[in-house]
């Protein structure tokens, strides 16, 4: 079997687990031969095969455009919206907003990362961190991201820190979420063997429990950064005079469709990039760690 | 496998004697009661008993894995209080981390402050000893059973162990593979005559392997499990597999096992 049908097995099976709040435990593996029954597909047939859909849309959007069928205003031309970003892009506002909203993902993202990391460790680790923080957590991470907005623009005004805040919370909860039940679910045999050549405390987290869960954690630290971009949104859209989500919400009180369809192609872009790029790390991850 | 006493000649560490005395461990209801039991220094002792007879919970009590209830285990007469840096573990499972190298979870065995360039060398002396030197930067689920158990051996001699505990450590082996791993565990303690325990559920393995052979079960009437019969092997080793001395004490074993003779 070669690296490449394993790192994709592992990956179906963590997105049957994500869909699930427990997750996967470390250790688990796919079941050989699972991987080619879907059929085999070259890398360019690949390729081919996933731009086939989005050039249909954009066929279908331009000809429903040209042809009169939807009136401008109402859905304008592919060729409007690209002119809609280079009206942008001539005011030098194009790079600002998405210079703006990335940086505001990425901060939000590393510190919620960081926060989650560091409370999952210590729920998935000491049962009385456990006891003492899950239930809290677990009715926190109930609450919406919509919830929150009033009362972090109340507290922050509306400089970059709320919106920031608000990114953290969205990363937070799927870090938290898949550190805790990753290492709750480490092979006790393992951890025991560690113990057993003397290993104990930092020692035995860095060289037993940590490198077990890294698989687990780059999940996490993927879905986190969607999350991000989600939050993103709900943030800007509330009160923000920059950004992309800014761009949707004053593209709607000025009917601007064209706008509002370059914001969500971009978030869609950005959305898109951040992802490969994170997901490709954690190929890697899963590669060298499982 | 090479030169044995070569490859182990700077590994050599003394070997200490273990008592159990008046040793006892229940969980919720009594698993093991009175075991009083001495481990010569560089004995080899076979621990033998049905399943679930606390066999390997008196192994994981000598290594500091587990505490008795009542009594004491005790290493070259001192009492053993958490993880005994003495010790190393060889377990049914090879329990090698998968995302080491075979060699880096040999090391893993290393004493704590071992130099790096020392321990680089032990460890590969190890893997010549054990026949993996050509497996050294390979996965462990890039090797088959036998040498990832063979690995596990080698973690716990890097520890450079007074005691060696080891549990059924060939059990989930194929049979011929089984009786390699025999010959190379008396090749080593040939070479560095350790302390060994061994529990195992295979008779004829503790007849070929083991100084004393001691049977754990029930007695009439009681509760958790204690030395029932103790039986000091006969021969030297490497012994004739075939002995027919052995043949009675297997006879034997298997009877304190509660299995008929005629069966076998």
């Amino acid at each position: 079997m070669t690296d490449q049908t394993t790192a994709t097995m592992e990956r179906e099976g963590r997105a049957n687990a994500l869909g699930n709040p427990m997750l996967t435990p470390v250790g688990v593996r796919a079941q050989p031969g699972a991987a080619r029954t879907r059929g085999s597909l070259g890398p360019v047939q690949r390729i081919l095969l996933g731009a086939l859909l989005p050039a249909i849309v954009l066929g279908a959007w331009w000809l429903s455009t040209s042809t009169g069928f939807f009136a401008p205003h109402q859905l304008p031309s592919p060729v409007a919206v690209v002119q809609a970003g280079v009206d942008y892009a001539e005011r030098g506002l194009l790079g600002t907003y998405i210079a703006i909203s990335t940086q505001r993902v990425l901060i939000g993202f590393i510190a919620g990362a960081v926060l989650g990391l560091a409370v999952g460790a210590l729920v998935g680790l000491s049962k009385l961190g456990d006891a003492f923080l899950s239930p809290m957590l677990g009715g926190v991470r109930a609450v919406p991201s919509l919830a929150w907005v009033p009362l972090l623009l109340l507290w922050m005004g509306i400089g970059e820190e709320p919106k920031v805040v608000l990114i953290a919370i969205g990363a937070f909860f799927p870090v938290y979420t898949t550190v805790a039940t990753a290492l709750r679910h480490v092979d006790r045999d393992l951890v025991e063997a560690g113990r057993a050549f003397g290993y104990r405390g930092v020692a035995l987290f860095f060289t037993v429990q940590l490198p077990a869960v890294v698989p687990s954690v780059a999940a996490g630290l993927r879905l986190a950064l969607a999350q991000a971009w989600l939050f993103l949104v709900a943030a800007e859209l509330l009160a923000s005079s920059m950004g992309l989500g800014y761009v949707l919400s004053d593209s709607q009180t000025t009917g601007r469709v064209d706008r509002i369809i370059l914001a969500i192609v971009l978030l869609a872009l950005l959305g898109k990039l951040s992802d490969t790029v994170f997901g490709l790390a954690e190929r890697w991850a899963v590669r060298r760690w499982a | 496998m090479t030169d044995v006493s070569a490859a182990l000649g700077a590994l050599a560490s003394t070997a200490h004697p273990v008592r159990f005395s008046g040793l006892g461990r229940s969980f919720g209801r009594p698993v093991l009661r009175d075991v009083d039991l001495e481990v010569a220094a560089g004995e080899v002792l076979a621990i033998v008993g049905a399943s679930g007879c606390g066999k390997s919970t008196l192994l994981r009590i000598a290594a500091g894995l587990d505490a008795p209830t009542t009594g004491t285990a005790t290493i070259d007469g001192t009492a053993v209080d958490g993880v005994d840096p003495r010790c190393a573990f060889g377990f049914q499972q090879p329990r090698l981390l998968p995302w080491r190298s075979i060699a880096a979870n040999v090391s893993l065995g290393l004493p704590r402050g071992t130099a790096a360039a020392a321990g680089r060398k032990r460890v590969a002396r190890l893997l010549e000893l054990v026949g993996l030197a050509d497996a050294a930067q390979l996965r462990p689920r890039e090797v088959s059973g036998g040498m990832a158990q063979r690995a596990s051996l080698a973690r716990a001699l890097a520890r450079n162990p007074g005691v060696l505990l080891l549990d059924e450590p060939f059990g989930a082996l194929d049979a011929l593979t089984r009786l390699k791993m025999q010959d190379l565990l008396l090749d080593v303690h040939a070479a560095a005559p350790t302390t060994v325990l061994l529990v195992t559920h295979d008779v004829d393995e503790a007849l070929q392997l083991a100084d004393r052979v001691v049977l754990l079960g029930r007695e009439p009437g009681a509760e958790g499990s204690t030395v029932v019969r103790e039986i000091v092997v006969p021969g030297e080793r490497p012994r004739d597999r075939g002995d027919a001395r052995l043949a009675e004490l297997r006879g034997e074993l298997l009877e304190g096992l509660g299995v008929e003779r005629h069966a076998h």
